[in-house]
């Protein structure tokens, strides 16, 4: 229903209902931790996330254009198809349960694993992605910033000024925005 | 009914291939981005029902899938940020309508 449904908040709303399910999915399995990290991540940043760029574009109650029929019907044929053939592959597999003694994914177990520098330790992916976070904040940053003048001018003309006498910017008709349309 | 590791794989091959049908019938932008999500999560079940049902005594599994959650986080923040400028120069979010840099 999160890929079907023609309200685009309703779609949101069941994106959120089956990521709270896999959370579930991964209590049932023993990964608190992953469970936790999951419905923070998940259903409290990138849903709160989606649910806001969908009122900043739509308003809250639009409906959708219905697709059409034949990119419904090649995308259900393609879908189904591919389903099938990994479920026939699934079948014919035949997994070796391992008995190896468990481990208990604790939190400071799985912080102590991640931050080590031994043979089974993550600490150069953990770095990779806070730096690979740290961009993604930064490019955010400037893709959704409203450039209202070319900067330069500005710092120029009014940088010995004080703070009040500067003027506010005029919205100039060649904005690239409106240029476009 | 015990629930072993092919269960686990069914139900995430199913939620991989509804992502895929959603990303391939969905021509809004925003919901494209849903369906992304759907199949990020479904290779995050089996990462962790690998985990769990063949090698119960390593982490592997966990970690790989605490990055794929940390870089789907990152992905959805720009893709939103990316959103929400093409919303303010084009009033659409329709892909089908932003074509100027086709040719």
């Amino acid at each position: 229903m999160a890929v079907t449904s023609l309200k685009i908040f309703r779609a949101a709303v069941f994106l959120l209902f089956s990521l709270l399910g896999v959370a579930g999915l991964y209590f049932y399995l023993d990964y608190e931790f992953i469970a936790a990290v999951q419905i923070i991540v998940y259903v409290g940043g990138i849903v709160v996330l989606i649910i806001f760029s969908i009122f900043l574009t739509h308003g809250s109650g639009g409906y959708m254009k219905s697709p059409a029929w034949g990119r419904i019907i090649f995308s259900a044929i393609a879908a189904t198809l591919g389903c099938a053939l990994t479920i026939g592959f699934i079948n014919n597999q035949s997994f070796s349960a391992n008995d190896k003694p468990k481990v208990i994914p604790s939190a400071g177990e799985i912080g102590a694993q991640m931050l080590s520098t031994t043979e089974h330790g993550y600490i150069l992916p953990f770095e990779v992605v806070s730096m690979l976070l740290l961009a993604a904040m930064i490019g955010c940053i400037v893709i959704a910033i409203k450039i209202k003048i070319p900067t330069q001018k500005v710092l120029k003309a009014d940088i010995d000024e004080p703070y009040e006498t500067i003027k506010p910017p005029v919205a100039d008709s060649n904005e690239p925005g409106v240029a476009i349309q | 009914m015990n629930i072993g590791l092919p269960h686990l794989l069914f139900l995430s091959c199913a939620l991989f291939f509804i992502g895929i049908y959603g990303f391939l019938t969905r021509r809004n932008m925003i919901t494209m981005l849903m369906s992304v999500e759907l199949i990020l999560n479904s290779v995050n079940i089996n990462f962790i029902a690998f985990n769990k049902y063949l090698f119960p005594d390593k982490l592997d599994g966990l970690f790989f899938t605490l990055f794929i959650i940390t870089i789907a986080a990152a992905e959805a923040a720009v893709a939103i940020a990316i959103i929400i400028n093409l919303y303010r120069n084009y009033h659409t979010i329709d892909v089908e309508e932003v074509d100027n840099m086709k040719f």
